[in-house]
């Protein structure tokens, strides 16, 4: 009870005595946690790298600068791939993506004890799997190439547009569906009518959003040769070319920063 | 024309809406329910169209009926009944003309409406109403960028469009100024006339029930506790509707109100008394 009565004056504390005391139990025993965690990482590092660790980041950074300038000629093509599969990969996952989401949301979902289940696992497993190792996975059924990068980052990606399509659809104003359903209109018009408007914009923001992330995942893609940019990074880091190293960096920041301002764009446009 | 007999419904949390209702509505009558905040108006109406199912009891439409019917004959049915909402219900991002038109979902195909293809007439039908509640020039306007009165006529004209026998109208002046309030509902009893409509409007604003309705029913509980013409709302059976209150006012504001119709003082004067 928060609310006490002393010498007639009604008193009000947020919490009671009880509960005040559950919470300072918990601090301090996070702060014990935070304690004994550190002393254990201490332990098991050594410490004399972490002191050498500023002298061999210069050493590092010297190497790397400055960038190879040249290579760059060598890079467009690896680059297009990269795109090519960002894009091509989250097209092939909007596709799945907006039936999984239908069947998931709860008020357009055929079957709640069935069906909503399945999709909802559909959504989870492909969104506890990383795009990467989706394409390790895929590397070594389908082969190296930039197919494995496409499928890997649709795998990846039907998972996320689901999830968050589903919830745009379960936030609509039900007034309008309603209002069409008492019209006689059948259930696939109802949905198109009712539901399809309404969440158009949410479906474009979140696609476009997807197509920014996945071109940041399709450059790693590479590393296990799923095809991109990512296939020069480890070809350069494995011969200790620092400067192309640092020549990929630069390219795929670029491509980072002008994929953010065309999806803040498009958003824009659309809300 | 309508006809319910015996309906009750309970909600799953055991709350009983509506307690054995009978209500007779014959062809081409405008009757006004009326009643406190959930007496069960908003049900009563959505039980007769089964957006909500009746758990008990039997509605008819020319004798149909309309609790026996499977899904495909109630889509069928719903043509018949046109539906006005509270807060207009449209589309907001279709245009006016979509949102008319949503009407006929119930007359075409699935892959016709999805093109938006619609037959020459139910267009042209549609263009006839947009002229009727003058909003024809705003047809490809998004339905989001018109004002509250402007937007239920949109409502009155899609429900029209279904080319519907009664009217199903929930509060629907309850999001609008009490000018636009008048014009809404002198439209609506407009238009039932001129197409020998029946219309069952839910309400709250008992002056202006008095005004527009040749019947009103008053509702309480989940029962009717009152069934007769305007002229009968004494203040001893409003107190039976929604309980203790001086009812002068309301009286008094009804009875003014009729004798100055088309003066456009009175709505200055009832603004003026609202402060």
């Amino acid at each position: 009870m928060p609310v006490r009565e002393v010498a007639g004056v009604r008193d009000w504390q947020r919490r009671a005595r009880g509960r005040r005391l559950l919470g300072w139990l918990g601090w301090l025993g996070g702060t014990a946690v935070v304690v004994a965690s550190w002393q254990a990482i201490s332990a098991h590092t050594m410490w004399t790298f972490v002191w050498d660790a500023p002298v061999q980041g210069a050493d590092l950074a010297s190497r790397m600068f400055p960038p190879r300038w040249a290579y760059t000629a060598r890079l467009w093509r690896p680059l297009w791939d990269t795109l090519n599969i960002a894009t091509l990969g989250t097209l092939a996952a909007l596709v799945p993506a907006v039936p999984v989401a239908f069947l998931a949301a709860r008020n357009t979902t055929p079957s709640a004890t069935l069906i909503r289940p399945a999709a909802l696992l559909v959504i989870v497993s492909s969104r506890s799997i990383n795009s990467l190792i989706w394409a390790l996975l895929l590397v070594s059924v389908i082969g190296p190439g930039v197919l494995a990068g496409i499928v890997a980052i649709a795998l990846r990606s039907i998972g996320f547009v689901a999830k968050l399509l589903y919830e745009a659809i379960e936030e609509i104003d039900r007034a309008p569906v309603e209002a069409v359903t008492a019209t006689g209109a059948g259930r696939g018009q109802v949905v198109s009518y009712g539901i399809v408007p309404q969440v158009l914009p949410a479906f474009a923001g979140i696609s476009v959003f997807r197509w920014d992330i996945n071109i940041r995942e399709s450059t790693v893609l590479g590393l296990v040769g799923a095809g991109g940019i990512g296939l020069e990074l480890q070809a350069s880091v494995n011969v200790l070319a620092w400067p192309q190293v640092t020549m990929i960096f630069l390219l795929v920041l670029a491509t980072v920063i002008v994929s953010e301002w065309v999806s803040a764009r498009v958003r824009h446009a659309i809300i | 024309m309508l006809s319910v007999e015996r309906l009750v419904k309970r909600y799953p949390t055991g709350d009983a809406a509506l307690r054995g209702v009978d209500l007779e509505v014959p062809a081409g009558q405008v009757m006004a329910l009326i009643g406190p905040s959930g007496a069960g108006k908003s049900t009563l109406l959505r039980c007769v169209n089964r957006l909500v199912e009746p758990t008990a009891g039997r509605v008819r439409l020319e004798g149909e009926d309309l609790t026996a019917l499977g899904a495909a004959a109630l889509r069928r049915a719903r043509r018949r009944m046109g539906m006005i909402f509270q807060e207009f219900a449209l589309v907001e991002r279709l245009s006016v003309m979509e949102n008319v038109l949503s009407g006929r979902l119930g007359y075409v195909g699935f892959w016709r409406s999805w093109f938006r293809r619609f037959p020459p007439a139910d267009v042209e039908e549609a263009f006839r109403l947009l002229d009727r509640v003058e909003l024809a020039e705003s047809c490809d306007k998004r339905a989001d960028a018109l004002s509250g009165g402007q937007r239920q006529r949109v409502g009155i004209a899609r429900a029209l469009l279904q080319n519907p026998r009664i009217l199903l109208v929930d509060e629907p002046t309850a999001s609008l100024d009490p000018k636009t309030s008048r014009q809404i509902m002198r439209l609506i009893c407009e238009l039932c006339r001129e197409r020998g409509l029946a219309a069952i409007i839910n309400m709250h604003d008992v002056a202006l029930a008095r005004l527009f309705v040749e019947r009103v029913v008053g509702l309480r509980q989940g029962a009717i506790v009152y069934d007769g013409p305007p002229d009968g709302l004494t203040p001893e059976v409003l107190t039976t509707i929604y309980g203790a209150e001086d009812w002068s006012e309301a009286r008094r504001r009804g009875g003014a109100d009729e004798e100055e119709e088309e003066e456009p003082e009175v709505d200055e004067q009832r603004l003026a008394g609202l402060t």
